[in-house]
Protein backbone atom coordinates (compact mmCIF):
# COMPACT_ATOMS: atom_id res chain seq x y z
CA UNK A 1 0.00 0.00 0.00
CA UNK A 2 1.55 3.70 -1.05
CA UNK A 3 1.49 5.95 1.76
CA UNK A 4 -0.61 8.95 0.69
CA UNK A 5 -0.36 11.68 -1.33
CA UNK A 6 -2.18 14.08 0.82
CA UNK A 7 -3.02 13.42 5.00
CA UNK A 8 -5.20 15.64 6.67
CA UNK A 9 -4.86 14.88 10.50
CA UNK A 10 -8.24 15.98 12.93
CA UNK A 11 -7.85 19.22 11.66
CA UNK A 12 -10.37 22.27 13.22
CA UNK A 13 -10.68 25.46 10.76
CA UNK A 14 -12.95 28.27 12.93
CA UNK A 15 -14.01 31.72 11.77
CA UNK A 16 -14.13 33.87 14.86
CA UNK A 17 -17.18 31.83 16.60
CA UNK A 18 -18.12 29.73 13.66
CA UNK A 19 -16.88 25.91 13.33
CA UNK A 20 -16.07 25.02 9.51
CA UNK A 21 -13.77 22.22 10.43
CA UNK A 22 -14.39 20.29 13.34
CA UNK A 23 -11.48 17.19 13.57
CA UNK A 24 -11.87 16.14 9.96
CA UNK A 25 -9.15 13.51 9.03
CA UNK A 26 -8.93 11.78 5.18
CA UNK A 27 -6.54 10.58 3.03
CA UNK A 28 -6.01 10.97 -0.58
CA UNK A 29 -3.83 8.39 -2.43
CA UNK A 30 -1.35 9.36 -5.40
CA UNK A 31 -3.28 9.85 -8.38
CA UNK A 32 -6.67 9.66 -6.83
CA UNK A 33 -9.78 11.47 -8.13
CA UNK A 34 -11.69 12.75 -5.63
CA UNK A 35 -14.65 14.95 -5.18
CA UNK A 36 -16.28 16.66 -2.70
CA UNK A 37 -19.93 17.13 -2.65
CA UNK A 38 -22.35 18.39 0.56
CA UNK A 39 -24.49 22.01 0.43
CA UNK A 40 -22.89 25.04 0.66
CA UNK A 41 -21.24 25.62 3.99
CA UNK A 42 -20.18 22.32 4.47
CA UNK A 43 -16.67 23.16 4.78
CA UNK A 44 -15.60 21.58 1.27
CA UNK A 45 -14.39 24.38 -0.19
CA UNK A 46 -12.44 24.77 2.66
CA UNK A 47 -10.71 21.92 2.68
CA UNK A 48 -9.21 23.24 -0.85
CA UNK A 49 -8.43 26.54 0.03
CA UNK A 50 -6.55 25.03 3.04
CA UNK A 51 -4.82 22.96 0.73
CA UNK A 52 -3.74 25.61 -1.49
CA UNK A 53 -2.37 27.37 2.02
CA UNK A 54 -5.48 30.18 1.14
CA UNK A 55 -6.58 29.72 4.76
CA UNK A 56 -4.73 28.15 8.13
CA UNK A 57 -5.85 26.01 10.43
CA UNK A 58 -6.93 26.01 13.58
CA UNK A 59 -5.94 22.54 15.07
CA UNK A 60 -4.72 19.54 13.51
CA UNK A 61 -1.89 18.63 10.75
CA UNK A 62 -1.74 18.09 7.11
CA UNK A 63 1.03 15.69 5.45
CA UNK A 64 1.47 16.74 1.44
CA UNK A 65 3.64 14.39 -0.32
CA UNK A 66 5.46 13.20 2.72
CA UNK A 67 6.36 16.90 3.77
CA UNK A 68 4.17 18.59 6.85
CA UNK A 69 2.45 21.99 5.13
CA UNK A 70 1.90 24.13 7.93
CA UNK A 71 4.51 22.50 9.88
CA UNK A 72 8.25 21.97 9.70
CA UNK A 73 11.11 20.95 11.91
CA UNK A 74 12.92 23.68 13.06
CA UNK A 75 15.92 22.90 15.83
CA UNK A 76 14.44 19.42 15.98
CA UNK A 77 10.73 20.14 17.26
CA UNK A 78 7.53 20.78 15.30
CA UNK A 79 7.33 24.64 14.47
CA UNK A 80 4.67 26.84 12.60
CA UNK A 81 6.09 26.57 8.88
CA UNK A 82 7.05 30.14 7.63
CA UNK A 83 6.89 31.49 4.21
CA UNK A 84 10.08 29.79 2.17
CA UNK A 85 8.93 26.73 3.55
CA UNK A 86 4.98 27.36 1.95
CA UNK A 87 6.63 27.89 -1.23
CA UNK A 88 8.23 24.80 -1.44
CA UNK A 89 4.88 23.28 -0.32
CA UNK A 90 3.03 25.20 -2.70
CA UNK A 91 4.84 23.86 -5.60
CA UNK A 92 3.26 20.46 -5.52
CA UNK A 93 -0.38 21.75 -6.03
CA UNK A 94 -1.91 23.94 -8.19
CA UNK A 95 -5.68 25.32 -8.09
CA UNK A 96 -8.53 26.29 -9.95
CA UNK A 97 -10.99 28.81 -8.97
CA UNK A 98 -14.67 29.58 -9.34
CA UNK A 99 -14.04 33.14 -11.02
CA UNK A 100 -11.10 31.93 -13.15
CA UNK A 101 -9.05 34.66 -11.33
CA UNK A 102 -7.09 35.40 -14.72
CA UNK A 103 -4.83 38.47 -14.82
CA UNK A 104 -6.86 41.04 -16.59
CA UNK A 105 -3.90 43.09 -17.86
CA UNK A 106 -2.01 40.37 -19.27
CA UNK A 107 -2.90 37.98 -22.56
CA UNK A 108 -3.62 34.59 -22.43
CA UNK A 109 0.04 33.48 -22.84
CA UNK A 110 1.47 36.07 -20.82
CA UNK A 111 -0.99 34.48 -18.25
CA UNK A 112 0.16 31.31 -18.00
CA UNK A 113 3.92 31.87 -18.58
CA UNK A 114 3.93 34.23 -15.74
CA UNK A 115 4.80 31.94 -12.49
CA UNK A 116 6.87 29.37 -14.56
CA UNK A 117 8.97 32.33 -15.62
CA UNK A 118 9.38 34.11 -12.14
CA UNK A 119 9.51 30.98 -9.97
CA UNK A 120 10.80 28.62 -11.69
CA UNK A 121 13.10 30.32 -13.69
CA UNK A 122 12.23 29.16 -16.94
CA UNK A 123 13.09 30.86 -20.14
CA UNK A 124 10.91 32.81 -21.92
CA UNK A 125 11.06 30.74 -25.25
CA UNK A 126 11.20 27.55 -23.04
CA UNK A 127 7.57 28.97 -21.03
CA UNK A 128 6.16 30.12 -24.02
CA UNK A 129 6.57 26.76 -25.55
CA UNK A 130 5.24 24.69 -23.10
CA UNK A 131 2.28 27.32 -22.22
CA UNK A 132 1.23 26.33 -26.25
CA UNK A 133 0.97 22.74 -25.96
CA UNK A 134 -0.75 23.29 -22.60
CA UNK A 135 -3.37 25.83 -24.80
CA UNK A 136 -3.73 23.49 -27.39
CA UNK A 137 -4.61 20.59 -24.99
CA UNK A 138 -7.38 22.90 -23.98
CA UNK A 139 -8.43 24.01 -27.04
CA UNK A 140 -7.43 27.70 -26.27
CA UNK A 141 -4.06 28.32 -28.78
CA UNK A 142 -5.85 30.04 -31.10
CA UNK A 143 -6.48 33.02 -28.26
CA UNK A 144 -3.10 33.01 -26.73
CA UNK A 145 -2.77 37.05 -27.57
CA UNK A 146 -6.16 37.65 -26.44
CA UNK A 147 -6.87 39.42 -23.31
CA UNK A 148 -9.15 37.89 -20.94
CA UNK A 149 -11.63 40.41 -21.11
CA UNK A 150 -12.25 39.02 -24.40
CA UNK A 151 -13.04 35.43 -23.68
CA UNK A 152 -15.97 33.98 -22.45
CA UNK A 153 -16.06 32.03 -19.19
CA UNK A 154 -15.77 28.88 -20.43
CA UNK A 155 -12.47 30.18 -22.23
CA UNK A 156 -11.05 31.99 -19.10
CA UNK A 157 -12.03 28.73 -17.23
CA UNK A 158 -9.89 26.57 -20.12
CA UNK A 159 -6.95 29.08 -19.36
CA UNK A 160 -6.92 28.91 -15.97
CA UNK A 161 -6.40 25.34 -16.16
CA UNK A 162 -3.72 25.76 -18.07
CA UNK A 163 -2.56 27.89 -15.86
CA UNK A 164 -2.11 26.08 -13.28
CA UNK A 165 -0.90 23.27 -15.00
CA UNK A 166 2.05 25.01 -16.32
CA UNK A 167 3.80 24.86 -12.77
CA UNK A 168 3.36 20.84 -13.06
CA UNK A 169 1.66 20.37 -9.87
CA UNK A 170 0.99 16.68 -8.09
CA UNK A 171 -1.90 17.66 -7.45
CA UNK A 172 -4.85 20.02 -8.71
CA UNK A 173 -7.74 21.20 -6.63
CA UNK A 174 -10.87 22.23 -8.39
CA UNK A 175 -12.95 24.30 -6.57
CA UNK A 176 -16.25 25.01 -8.11
CA UNK A 177 -15.09 25.08 -11.41
CA UNK A 178 -17.89 25.29 -13.63
CA UNK A 179 -20.35 27.10 -11.06
CA UNK A 180 -19.36 30.74 -12.55
CA UNK A 181 -20.49 29.41 -16.11
CA UNK A 182 -23.59 29.89 -18.30
CA UNK A 183 -25.12 26.14 -18.51
CA UNK A 184 -24.00 25.25 -22.42
CA UNK A 185 -20.14 26.33 -21.46
CA UNK A 186 -19.96 24.24 -18.86
CA UNK A 187 -19.56 21.31 -20.61
CA UNK A 188 -16.24 22.49 -22.86
CA UNK A 189 -14.73 22.75 -18.98
CA UNK A 190 -15.53 19.63 -17.80
CA UNK A 191 -14.32 17.76 -21.31
CA UNK A 192 -10.78 18.86 -20.09
CA UNK A 193 -10.91 18.20 -17.19
CA UNK A 194 -12.07 14.26 -18.11
CA UNK A 195 -9.30 14.59 -20.79
CA UNK A 196 -6.94 15.36 -17.51
CA UNK A 197 -8.01 12.91 -15.33
CA UNK A 198 -7.79 9.98 -18.06
CA UNK A 199 -4.09 11.51 -19.56
CA UNK A 200 -2.10 12.28 -16.39
CA UNK A 201 -1.56 10.44 -12.90
CA UNK A 202 -2.34 14.32 -10.91
CA UNK A 203 -4.17 13.91 -7.93
CA UNK A 204 -7.09 15.82 -8.13
CA UNK A 205 -9.71 17.16 -5.50
CA UNK A 206 -12.66 18.20 -7.20
CA UNK A 207 -15.58 20.59 -5.12
CA UNK A 208 -18.55 20.70 -7.75
CA UNK A 209 -22.15 20.65 -7.66
CA UNK A 210 -22.30 18.39 -11.11
CA UNK A 211 -23.31 15.40 -9.86
CA UNK A 212 -22.87 13.41 -13.48
CA UNK A 213 -19.67 14.62 -13.78
CA UNK A 214 -18.41 13.53 -10.23
CA UNK A 215 -20.13 10.50 -10.92
CA UNK A 216 -18.17 9.89 -14.44
CA UNK A 217 -15.19 11.52 -12.94
CA UNK A 218 -13.99 9.83 -9.30
CA UNK A 219 -12.63 7.20 -7.84
CA UNK A 220 -14.10 8.33 -4.50
CA UNK A 221 -17.10 10.69 -3.54
CA UNK A 222 -17.35 12.35 -0.45
CA UNK A 223 -20.09 13.69 0.81
CA UNK A 224 -19.59 16.48 3.77
CA UNK A 225 -22.25 18.21 5.68
CA UNK A 226 -21.58 20.70 8.81
CA UNK A 227 -17.67 20.14 8.66
CA UNK A 228 -17.63 16.06 8.76
CA UNK A 229 -17.99 13.41 6.37
CA UNK A 230 -21.40 12.07 6.42
CA UNK A 231 -20.39 9.61 4.01
CA UNK A 232 -18.08 7.96 1.59
CA UNK A 233 -17.47 6.05 -1.06
CA UNK A 234 -17.23 4.92 -4.97
CA UNK A 235 -19.48 7.46 -7.27
CA UNK A 236 -21.80 4.64 -7.72
CA UNK A 237 -22.74 3.78 -4.11
CA UNK A 238 -22.92 7.14 -3.30
CA UNK A 239 -25.21 8.18 -6.42
CA UNK A 240 -27.44 5.27 -6.48
CA UNK A 241 -27.42 3.49 -3.07
CA UNK A 242 -26.85 6.07 -0.33
CA UNK A 243 -26.83 4.79 2.99
CA UNK A 244 -27.13 7.57 5.25
CA UNK A 245 -30.77 9.98 5.74
CA UNK A 246 -28.51 13.26 4.57
CA UNK A 247 -26.69 12.17 1.38
CA UNK A 248 -29.92 10.65 0.63
CA UNK A 249 -32.12 13.88 0.99
CA UNK A 250 -28.81 16.20 -0.43
CA UNK A 251 -29.37 14.45 -3.99
CA UNK A 252 -32.77 14.28 -3.49
CA UNK A 253 -32.64 18.21 -3.09
CA UNK A 254 -29.96 18.17 -6.21
CA UNK A 255 -32.40 16.19 -8.47
CA UNK A 256 -34.92 18.54 -8.21
CA UNK A 257 -33.17 21.52 -8.67
CA UNK A 258 -32.47 20.05 -12.47
CA UNK A 259 -29.13 18.46 -11.66
CA UNK A 260 -28.16 15.52 -13.63
CA UNK A 261 -27.10 12.43 -11.50
CA UNK B 1 5.49 103.25 -22.85
CA UNK B 2 7.07 100.45 -20.71
CA UNK B 3 9.15 97.78 -22.70
CA UNK B 4 7.34 94.64 -21.90
CA UNK B 5 9.34 92.49 -23.70
CA UNK B 6 12.43 91.95 -21.22
CA UNK B 7 9.90 92.05 -18.54
CA UNK B 8 8.26 89.28 -19.74
CA UNK B 9 11.38 87.00 -20.40
CA UNK B 10 11.43 87.74 -16.41
CA UNK B 11 8.57 86.07 -16.25
CA UNK B 12 9.03 83.26 -18.50
CA UNK B 13 13.12 82.74 -16.96
CA UNK B 14 10.78 82.26 -13.86
CA UNK B 15 8.46 79.92 -15.58
CA UNK B 16 11.91 77.64 -16.19
CA UNK B 17 12.06 77.80 -12.29
CA UNK B 18 8.59 77.31 -11.76
CA UNK B 19 8.87 73.98 -14.16
CA UNK B 20 11.76 72.75 -12.66
CA UNK B 21 10.42 72.87 -9.01
CA UNK B 22 6.70 71.10 -10.48
CA UNK B 23 9.16 68.51 -12.50
CA UNK B 24 11.83 67.51 -9.51
CA UNK B 25 8.89 68.10 -6.87
CA UNK B 26 6.77 65.32 -8.57
CA UNK B 27 9.57 62.88 -9.22
CA UNK B 28 9.92 63.24 -5.09
CA UNK B 29 6.48 62.94 -4.48
CA UNK B 30 5.80 59.96 -6.78
CA UNK B 31 8.61 58.36 -4.88
CA UNK B 32 7.56 59.04 -1.54
CA UNK B 33 3.58 58.57 -2.38
CA UNK B 34 5.10 54.95 -3.42
CA UNK B 35 7.47 54.23 -0.33
CA UNK B 36 5.01 55.29 1.90
CA UNK B 37 1.75 54.04 0.10
CA UNK B 38 2.82 50.59 0.16
CA UNK B 39 4.84 50.97 3.64
CA UNK B 40 1.38 51.33 5.16
CA UNK B 41 0.36 47.88 3.91
CA UNK B 42 3.71 46.03 4.84
CA UNK B 43 3.47 43.62 7.40
CA UNK B 44 5.94 45.03 9.62
CA UNK B 45 4.08 46.92 12.47
CA UNK B 46 7.53 49.15 12.68
CA UNK B 47 7.09 50.44 8.51
CA UNK B 48 3.35 51.28 8.88
CA UNK B 49 3.70 53.22 12.08
CA UNK B 50 6.74 55.16 10.09
CA UNK B 51 4.60 55.89 6.88
CA UNK B 52 1.94 56.67 9.12
CA UNK B 53 3.53 58.89 10.98
CA UNK B 54 5.13 60.55 7.55
CA UNK B 55 1.56 60.50 6.40
CA UNK B 56 -0.01 62.57 8.85
CA UNK B 57 2.69 64.69 9.98
CA UNK B 58 3.00 66.21 6.15
CA UNK B 59 -1.06 66.29 5.82
CA UNK B 60 -1.23 67.58 8.92
CA UNK B 61 0.60 70.87 8.37
CA UNK B 62 0.62 73.43 5.88
CA UNK B 63 3.27 73.62 3.57
CA UNK B 64 4.21 77.14 4.13
CA UNK B 65 5.64 75.68 7.45
CA UNK B 66 7.13 73.24 5.95
CA UNK B 67 9.27 75.22 3.33
CA UNK B 68 9.96 77.77 6.18
CA UNK B 69 10.97 74.47 8.37
CA UNK B 70 13.05 73.32 5.17
CA UNK B 71 14.95 76.73 4.24
CA UNK B 72 15.33 78.83 7.94
CA UNK B 73 15.25 75.85 10.16
CA UNK B 74 17.22 73.35 8.57
CA UNK B 75 20.17 75.40 8.74
CA UNK B 76 20.39 75.08 12.57
CA UNK B 77 20.61 71.52 12.09
CA UNK B 78 23.71 71.82 10.09
CA UNK B 79 21.80 71.00 7.24
CA UNK B 80 21.77 73.83 4.64
CA UNK B 81 20.02 73.75 1.16
CA UNK B 82 19.50 76.25 -1.55
CA UNK B 83 15.92 77.82 -2.00
CA UNK B 84 15.53 75.31 -4.88
CA UNK B 85 16.66 72.29 -2.95
CA UNK B 86 14.53 73.57 0.26
CA UNK B 87 11.69 74.33 -2.47
CA UNK B 88 11.71 70.45 -3.82
CA UNK B 89 11.93 68.94 -0.64
CA UNK B 90 8.80 70.53 1.01
CA UNK B 91 6.73 70.33 -2.03
CA UNK B 92 7.84 66.65 -3.01
CA UNK B 93 7.76 65.54 0.70
CA UNK B 94 3.93 67.43 1.27
CA UNK B 95 2.54 66.16 -1.92
CA UNK B 96 4.16 62.66 -1.36
CA UNK B 97 1.93 61.98 1.73
CA UNK B 98 -1.24 62.51 0.04
CA UNK B 99 0.17 60.19 -3.00
CA UNK B 100 0.91 57.96 -0.38
CA UNK B 101 -3.21 57.40 0.37
CA UNK B 102 -3.95 57.19 -3.43
CA UNK B 103 -1.33 54.07 -3.55
CA UNK B 104 -3.05 52.71 -0.89
CA UNK B 105 -6.07 52.67 -1.55
CA UNK B 106 -5.49 51.71 -5.15
CA UNK B 107 -3.54 48.40 -4.25
CA UNK B 108 -6.36 47.78 -1.85
CA UNK B 109 -9.03 47.72 -4.13
CA UNK B 110 -7.69 45.27 -6.01
CA UNK B 111 -9.44 42.45 -5.44
CA UNK B 112 -8.59 39.32 -2.84
CA UNK B 113 -9.00 36.96 -5.96
CA UNK B 114 -6.09 38.65 -7.47
CA UNK B 115 -3.85 37.94 -4.76
CA UNK B 116 -5.39 34.61 -4.23
CA UNK B 117 -4.11 33.48 -7.67
CA UNK B 118 -0.86 34.52 -6.98
CA UNK B 119 -0.41 32.13 -4.28
CA UNK B 120 -2.14 29.49 -5.71
CA UNK B 121 0.79 30.11 -8.69
CA UNK B 122 2.84 30.39 -5.29
CA UNK B 123 4.44 34.08 -6.70
CA UNK B 124 6.21 35.76 -3.70
CA UNK B 125 5.60 38.90 -2.27
CA UNK B 126 7.68 41.16 -4.52
CA UNK B 127 6.48 39.44 -7.32
CA UNK B 128 2.75 39.37 -6.78
CA UNK B 129 3.15 43.43 -5.95
CA UNK B 130 5.34 43.83 -9.00
CA UNK B 131 3.79 41.88 -11.52
CA UNK B 132 0.12 41.28 -10.65
CA UNK B 133 -1.09 44.05 -8.24
CA UNK B 134 0.44 46.98 -9.01
CA UNK B 135 0.18 46.83 -12.96
CA UNK B 136 -3.68 46.94 -12.02
CA UNK B 137 -2.97 49.28 -9.45
CA UNK B 138 -1.28 51.98 -11.59
CA UNK B 139 -4.64 53.08 -13.72
CA UNK B 140 -6.49 53.60 -10.51
CA UNK B 141 -4.07 55.85 -9.08
CA UNK B 142 -3.45 58.37 -12.16
CA UNK B 143 -6.18 60.59 -12.07
CA UNK B 144 -5.65 61.17 -8.72
CA UNK B 145 -1.89 62.06 -9.19
CA UNK B 146 -2.92 64.29 -12.20
CA UNK B 147 -4.86 65.96 -9.45
CA UNK B 148 -1.61 65.97 -6.90
CA UNK B 149 0.98 67.08 -9.57
CA UNK B 150 -1.33 69.90 -10.49
CA UNK B 151 -2.10 71.22 -6.36
CA UNK B 152 2.09 70.82 -6.55
CA UNK B 153 2.25 73.11 -9.46
CA UNK B 154 0.44 75.67 -7.64
CA UNK B 155 1.90 75.04 -4.55
CA UNK B 156 5.66 76.23 -5.94
CA UNK B 157 4.01 79.63 -5.98
CA UNK B 158 4.51 79.27 -1.98
CA UNK B 159 8.20 79.49 -2.53
CA UNK B 160 9.00 82.83 -3.59
CA UNK B 161 8.65 83.61 0.11
CA UNK B 162 12.30 82.23 0.02
CA UNK B 163 13.51 83.92 -2.34
CA UNK B 164 13.29 81.44 -4.80
CA UNK B 165 13.00 83.15 -8.18
CA UNK B 166 9.74 81.46 -9.85
CA UNK B 167 6.86 82.61 -11.79
CA UNK B 168 5.16 83.96 -8.86
CA UNK B 169 8.35 85.38 -7.57
CA UNK B 170 8.80 87.64 -10.70
CA UNK B 171 5.59 88.45 -11.29
CA UNK B 172 6.22 90.77 -8.35
CA UNK B 173 9.19 91.91 -9.46
CA UNK B 174 7.66 93.55 -12.59
CA UNK B 175 4.93 94.86 -10.63
CA UNK B 176 7.45 96.51 -8.61
CA UNK B 177 9.29 97.48 -11.13
CA UNK B 178 6.21 98.94 -13.47
CA UNK B 179 3.66 99.70 -11.17
CA UNK B 180 1.53 97.49 -13.22
CA UNK B 181 -0.56 94.45 -11.95
CA UNK B 182 -2.53 93.55 -14.73
CA UNK B 183 -0.10 92.39 -17.36
CA UNK B 184 2.23 90.75 -15.01
CA UNK B 185 -0.37 88.72 -13.39
CA UNK B 186 -2.81 87.77 -16.39
CA UNK B 187 0.69 86.50 -17.61
CA UNK B 188 1.60 84.12 -15.02
CA UNK B 189 -2.40 83.27 -14.80
CA UNK B 190 -2.20 81.91 -17.89
CA UNK B 191 1.08 80.08 -17.62
CA UNK B 192 -0.05 78.27 -14.70
CA UNK B 193 -3.28 77.21 -16.82
CA UNK B 194 -1.31 76.12 -19.45
CA UNK B 195 1.09 73.83 -17.56
CA UNK B 196 -1.85 72.60 -15.65
CA UNK B 197 -3.29 71.97 -18.81
CA UNK B 198 -0.19 69.91 -19.88
CA UNK B 199 -0.16 67.79 -16.81
CA UNK B 200 -3.92 67.19 -17.39
CA UNK B 201 -2.86 65.88 -21.23
CA UNK B 202 -0.06 64.25 -19.86
CA UNK B 203 -1.91 62.23 -17.41
CA UNK B 204 -4.41 61.28 -19.61
CA UNK B 205 -2.28 60.13 -22.49
CA UNK B 206 -0.55 57.85 -19.11
CA UNK B 207 -3.91 56.62 -18.33
CA UNK B 208 -5.27 55.27 -21.89
CA UNK B 209 -1.28 53.46 -22.22
CA UNK B 210 -1.91 52.38 -18.39
CA UNK B 211 -5.16 50.77 -18.95
CA UNK B 212 -4.77 49.52 -22.27
CA UNK B 213 -6.01 45.73 -22.53
CA UNK B 214 -7.82 46.28 -18.90
CA UNK B 215 -10.94 47.18 -20.88
CA UNK B 216 -10.93 43.91 -22.62
CA UNK B 217 -9.86 46.17 -26.13
CA UNK B 218 -6.26 46.11 -27.19
CA UNK B 219 -6.20 49.13 -28.95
Amino acid sequence: MPSPMIRIDNITKTYGPLTVLDGLSMDVMPGEKLALIGPSGSGKTTILRILMTLEKINGGHIEVDGDQLFHMQRAGRLAAADEKHLQTMRKKIGMVFQHFNLFPHKCVLDNITLAPMLTKGVPRAAAQARAMELLDMVGMADKAKNMPAQLSGGQKQRVAIARALALSPKIMLFDEVTSALDPELVEEVLNVMRRLAVETDMTMLLVTHEMGFAHDFADRVLFFDKGKIVEEGKPADIFRNPRQERTQSFLRKIIAAGHRV
Amino acid sequence: MIDWSGYIGLILQGALVTIELTVLGSALALVMAFAAGLGRLSRFAGVRVLATVYIEFFRGTSIFVQLFWAYFVLPFAGITLTPLQAGVLALGLNVGAYGAEVVRGAVRAIGREQHEACVALNLGRYHRMRHVILPQALPLMLPTFGNNAIELLKGTAVVSLISLTDMTFQAQVVRAQTGSTLIPFATILVLYFAMAMAISAGMRWLERRASRGLDGVRV
